[in-house]
């Protein structure tokens, strides 16, 4: 019976354990064996601790059993990318300089979780410290996409996206600095979503950019990622830039708003050098919509160009201070050879960072130095600015915004690691949104003729994820295309 | 040709609040290392920092008592640099935009003497700001070890002009600034404890110009006589430089007060590029017209407009009230005194006596620290009212202090139990009297004879009978009766 359950969504899943048809041991345990039947091809997994998992879901069975159940995801598994504290855990963020950091101390998000009945299970791989498109710059292994074993899960939470694509877990917890939820999610033909900035807590999330990451869902079905969102969002008096206002309801709010909604298109999301299968694919997505009767608009955000120069000044600046406190003093790795202090510093970072890492420290150290602040950080936030206010612009027209996730449809290992800036240009559709602090998701609409995912970004209004979500689902509902497995 | 020294002090107080500047961690002097952390503190992986509250109105209030503007809106920026008492290894702190602008400290120089006030004069402030405090190292042959216990510790930068023109200025400015601050119960202000630390900008001149010369900046200034002693050192090697012709470095030396010597720590192309940012974790800080009047509201007087009230309002003397008025807890203790009795000569006189005698001499290391004292203040004002009402002599009050002091028991107690009140009980007393006269024909006769000095032999006399318990007004009137 178990293997029926590898592909069902966490609603599905609920229902199956509300009636009783299965428990939330079974469904761990049929975790457990998908991930030990395919990790060995995917990778996705850094740490599993299956006894707890098993402990955690025998306790929701009680709840339930005793018509106690905290919430909808109650029993339900959950991963969690390397990057999220949980106590008594590893948490790696798939770095040599923490592969012996335990954390004291859970993540506020896992706190929330915990608190919806929901199963943490399992650490999942991630490119070192978010940085990068493929989960390649892991220092502990490649992840590779369930739909193309040569081929990268994108990045950097690609062990989220290939876990939930290979039916190892439904659904998974991830972060996104520029793109590592979307595009990652889109690579593997799943859902992924990135919340609006403050919506949830970032206190126990390792930080990258402190000014552009989130935690958000990955899921195989819309729905699941509201419900996700739901259990592990609100105001966290332990992160200042935490929302202190009310947000939405957004599992409740899907089947209410049924639009039709105004859709816009940002033709600069739309160049020339655009893959032509996603062209295809993201056009009759936006066709699809029309015919279902919205309201299709053009519209401009001018400063697109500037965001990857301004993102990778404003998250390497940030990065460049936020890792300083890997120094080989207190929990990160101590280099053996080294003599004094700032032996300990140069060797332990030298030995615990990999390239990509080391690469945006010191891009990060020197726009932040003195005499070129101004140039390159100060004027970086300004452009910041403007690419907020393009957005702020064009949802004066429009409830949400239709685009392509990736440029490309996944690629093959090795492929872009000799050439960052190519790498650095797998995020070109998602990063902005980052820096505007707007909500998106990205969600299944079609393969390649290689058989590849292609994924559909839908930009959301600040704090409206009730909206992004509906929209999405609407799209979802008429297409077929989440549905689609792939072999492995 | 003449130098003149100018000299800016950058003062660093320890805050008094519970707890750390980011995090609920607690923090108190003297604590076993590494006990006062948790993950905030020990900058983990993913934990974020949250203001507190406290210090920000502290420093607000400090900015209020000096005289500061405050913006409307202060931020948060991060100084990066690698140090291992740096659990971040970036600092919190504000760059630009700290929380008070300008501002100025009264100081009284030294007077001609310990009688006479010295003259006062106003020092500019540049601005006054809130970080985070590092931690402690210790060094040992082949290893050193971290105490994280002062990491994180709400710590506020007090920068001056360049506005001090001499070693003594710049030890009456930390002083007053001092006075100020713990007036306010901002900071206790203990160097020894390191809850004020001072580093100093020192530069010289030719006497009468106006251009600034290379400043150099000293560091481990760790007492008030080191600050005194590193300054002159430093102005006397400036000088002697001048003097020789060889150029003045700008650079940071370090005070070694053993030796009595600066030496160079680093030159100014050595200097730390601390690429400050703001701090993407922390919001900026809005300070409503509100929040400055409540935080207004809660101000002490400042100790020179205490003296200065103290001198015009009570009389007192200005060695009285230079003792008093330094002392916050010491002048509350006076004020709490004469809420009770309304004699500030005498009380102060009891404070700045009797209380501080006893308390210098009970004290193990220094003074006893005054809010160890049994005696209350309502006590000394107790034993004032006692003299006033002829209960007991002045004389006698000299001894009854010291018991209360050792006891802890009111004054009145203290009479009754030992049986010291003075006898008011004329009958008897005009007994005591009449005996003295029998008994001392000679006094007497001189004292008829007009002999007036001879009566005062007839009073001792009366005195030593009755313990010194008698009133001598009272004795004085019933033998001039008698004998009249």
């Amino acid at each position: 019976m178990s293997e029926d359950l590898y592909y069902k969504t966490a609603t599905e899943l609920r229902r199956l354990l509300e009636n009783r048809t299965i428990s939330a041991v079974e469904l761990v345990q049929s975790a457990i064996a998908r991930t030990k039947a395919t990790d060995d091809k995917v990778r996705a997994y850094l740490d599993t601790n299956e006894d707890e998992a098993i402990e955690l879901a025998r306790a929701s069975d009680e709840r339930r059993a005793n018509g106690k159940i905290l919430g909808p995801l109650d029993g339900i598994p959950v991963s969690i990318k390397d990057l999220i504290v949980e106590k008594g855990k590893l948490a790696r963020c798939s770095s040599r300089i923490l592969e012996n950091f335990v954390s004291p101390y859970d993540a506020t998000a896992i706190v929330n979780l915990r608190n919806s009945g929901a199963i943490p299970w399992g650490r999942v791989n991630m490119d070192e410290f978010a940085m990068g498109s493929s989960t390649e710059t892991s220092y502990f292994q490649k992840t590779a996409n369930p739909w193309d074993l040569e081929r990268i899960p994108g990045g950097s939470s690609g062990g989220s996206a290939a876990c939930v694509a290979a039916g190892q877990t439904v659904l998974s917890l991830g972060s996104d600095t520029g793109g590592s939820i979307r595009q990652p999610a889109a690579l593997c033909g799943v859902v992924g979503m990135k919340p609006t900035y403050g919506t949830v807590s970032r206190y126990g999330l390792i930080a990258f950019a402190s000014s552009l990451d989130q935690i958000g869902p990955f899921s195989r079905c819309v729905e699941d990622s509201a419900m996700l969102l739901d259990a592990i969002s609100g105001y966290d008096p332990l992160d200042s830039t935490s929302y202190s206002g009310d947000i939405p309801n957004c599992a409740q709010a899907i089947p209410e708003k049924k639009g039709p909604w105004k859709l816009g298109i940002p033709k600069e999301y739309f160049p020339d050098n655009l893959d032509p299968e996603i062209r295809t694919a993201v056009e009759a997505a936006v066709d699809n919509y029309r015919a279902r009767g919205c309201e299709i608009i053009e519209v401009e955000l001018p400063h697109t160009e500037l965001a990857i120069p301004v993102y990778y000044i404003i998250a390497t600046a940030e990065a460049s201070s936020n890792l300083s406190r890997y120094d080989g003093i207190r929990y990160t790795h101590r280099s053996e050879e080294s003599t004094d202090a700032l032996d300990i510093y140069f060797k332990s970072r030298g030995e615990g960072f990999g390239e990509e890492v080391k690469r945006r420290i010191c891009l990060g150290s020197f726009v932040l130095s003195s005499g070129y602040y101004d140039a390159y950080y100060l004027r970086a936030q300004k452009v910041r600015n403007l690419i907020r206010k393009d957005f702020q612009n064009a949802f004066k027209q429009v409830d949400a915004l239709l685009t392509p996730t990736s440029p490309t449809p996944a690629f093959k290992f090795g492929e872009r690691t000799e050439d960052p800036l190519t790498m650095y240009l797998s995020d070109i559709f998602t990063i902005n949104v980052n820096l505007a602090g707007f909500p998106a998701l990205s969600l299944p609409c079609g393969l390649t003729s290689g058989n590849l995912p292609i994924g559909l970004q839908v930009i959301g209004q600040p704090l409206k994820e009730d909206d992004l979500f509906a929209i999405a689902h609407s799209y979802e509902q008429a297409n077929d295309y989440w549905k689609l497995r792939p072999t492995l | 040709m003449e130098y003149e020294p100018v000299i800016g002090l950058e003062v660093h107080v320890q805050l008094k609040t519970n707890t750390k500047m980011f995090t609920r961690a607690p923090y108190h002097y003297g604590a076993e290392p590494n006990t006062l952390t948790d993950p905030v503190v020990l900058g983990m992986p993913g934990t974020l920092p949250v203001m507190n509250r406290k210090a920000i109105e502290m420093t607000i209030q400090a900015g209020l008592l000096l005289g500061c503007k405050i913006p409307e809106t202060c931020k948060w920026d991060r100084k990066n640099y690698f140090y291992p008492d740096m659990p971040k290894n970036y600092q919190i702190s504000q760059f630009d935009q700290p929380i008070c602008d300008g501002g100025e400290v009264e100081i009284e120089m030294l007077g001609p003497s310990r009688n006479v006030m010295g003259e006062h004069r106003n020092v500019k402030l540049t601005r006054i700001h809130l970080e985070e405090d590092v931690g402690k190292l210790t060094h040992f042959d082949s290893e050193s070890l971290v105490d994280y216990n002062r990491a994180g510790t709400p710590l506020i930068e007090i920068v001056s002009e360049p506005d001090l023109y001499s070693p003594e200025e710049a030890f009456a400015y930390l002083t007053a600034l001092r006075n100020c601050l713990v007036a306010a119960g901002i900071s206790e202000c203990d160097m020894e404890k390191g809850q004020m630390r001072c580093d100093a900008n020192v530069s010289i001149r030719p006497k009468g110009t106006t251009e600034l010369g290379t400043k150099v900046e000293i560091k481990n200034l760790n007492t008030i006589s080191g600050v005194r002693n590193g300054i002159a050192y430093e102005i006397q090697r400036q000088t002697l430089a001048m003097e020789n012709n060889q150029p003045i470095v700008q650079e940071t030396r370090r005070w070694n007060a053993d030796e009595g010597y600066t030496t160079s720590m680093r030159s100014k192309e050595m200097a730390h590029d601390y690429r400050y940012f703001p701090d993407p974790d922390l919001m900026p800080v809005k300070v409503s017209q509100d929040w400055l009047e409540q935080l207004a509201e809660d101000l002490p007087e400042l100790p020179f407009d205490m003296q200065r009230r103290y001198m015009r309002d009570y009389d007192l003397p200005y060695t009285i009230t230079s003792v008093l008025c330094p002392d916050a807890k010491l002048a509350a203790y006076f004020e709490n005194a004469l809420a009770v009795y309304e004699k500030p000569k005498q009380i102060a006189n009891f404070i700045t006596n009797d209380l501080l005698r006893e308390l210098s001499a009970a004290g193990e290391n220094g003074s006893l620290p005054l809010d160890q004292c049994k005696v209350r203040p309502e006590h000394v004002a107790e034993l004032v009212q006692l003299i006033d009402k002829g209960d007991i002599s002045s004389h006698i009050a000299k001894e009854v202090f010291p018991e209360m002091f050792s006891t802890g028991k009111g004054p009145s107690q203290i009479v009754d139990e030992k049986g010291l009140k003075q006898s008011t009980d004329t009958g008897e007393l005009e007994a005591t009297c009449q005996e003295i006269i029998n008994n001392n024909p000679k006094p007497v006769a001189e004292y008829k004879a007009g002999k007036e000095p001879a009566i005062n032999a007839l009073k001792g006399q009366v005195m030593k009978m009755t313990r010194g318990k008698a009133n001598p007004k009272i004795v004085d009137e019933i033998l001039r009766k008698l004998l009249a």
